[in-house]
């Protein structure tokens, strides 16, 4: 069917897993906020923007030779990463309301990438 | 125990709402960069060699003559404060999902400026997305 090569999957998998790492840190750094803005210089927020910026690099590289309708939806498997990371590092409860939304979410996502194959 | 029942929402739970309504804001951030960015793409820009001092102005005038690609990565740091400013108080594994919402307005976006089609896919998956990101501020407000 798809013509994307797995090298290419394995990369964009790469890259959101960076990207959730990403979200990780700038949820730490955003914590020095609560002792005023002029906080917001702490290497947490740094690390986490860098991480970001980065994220897109092996994307980039994937897209070289992958499908971007198919490459595209799979930068959002973070937001599932990001769910593990935040019970991990956060102690953010695991609830069946966030784990519907974000199956509709991905879904929706998906179906999105679908419709972009469409002339 | 019952009291809990009619007691209204705390400060924490219109905190976490507070944040969802940033990262909406976020995801229109993110969109008006993407959409602002593919015109600052298509614009001319002078050839800038590195090497050659003499190429340096003239591509540093082009860069700052191009509006698009600026208000772009404006509206790019625009979308990063905000997104930290959220982060702050709500819960990671709630408003990161949000950011898919960034795919609806790109979609919507680029069929009114690149006169994109929409299809049953692109419309079916929009209404997911809208409809996940709505079952997670139904939950965030009750938690």
């Amino acid at each position: 069917m798809t013509t994307t090569p797995l090298s290419s999957i394995l990369l964009v998998l790469f890259a959101s897993l960076i990207g959730s790492f990403g979200a990780v840190f700038l949820k730490m750094g955003a914590a020095h906020l609560n002792r005023g803005f002029r906080y917001i210089l702490n290497w947490q927020l740094g690390l986490g923007v860098a991480l970001f910026l980065g994220s897109s690099v092996p994307f980039l590289i994937a897209l070289r030779h992958g499908e971007l309708s198919v490459l595209y939806p799979m930068v959002s498997l973070s937001y599932m990463f990001a769910l593990f990371w935040s019970r991990i590092f956060f102690k953010e409860p695991i609830t069946k309301a966030k784990l519907g939304a974000l199956a509709m979410i991905l879904a929706g996502i998906i179906c999105i990438g679908a419709g972009g194959r469409q002339p | 125990m019952a009291s809990s029942v009619t007691a209204p929402p705390d400060k924490a739970s219109r905190h976490s709402n507070k944040s969802i309504y940033m990262v909406l804001g976020c995801t229109v951030f993110a969109a008006t960069a993407q959409v602002l960015l593919k015109f600052g793409a298509t614009h001319q820009m002078p050839q800038l060699s590195p090497a050659d001092s003499s190429t340096w102005m003239p591509f540093l005038v082009a860069l700052l003559g191009n509006y698009q690609l600026l208000l772009g990565y404006t509206a790019h740091s625009c979308n990063a404060l905000l997104l930290i400013l959220a982060l702050k108080d709500g819960q990671l594994s709630m408003l990161y999902p949000i950011i898919a919402l960034t795919y609806v307005w790109v979609n919507l976006l680029s069929m009114y400026f690149f006169h994109e089609h929409m299809n049953a896919w692109k419309a079916g998956g929009i209404a997911l997305v809208i409809a996940g990101v709505s079952v997670m501020g139904w939950a965030s407000s009750r938690a």
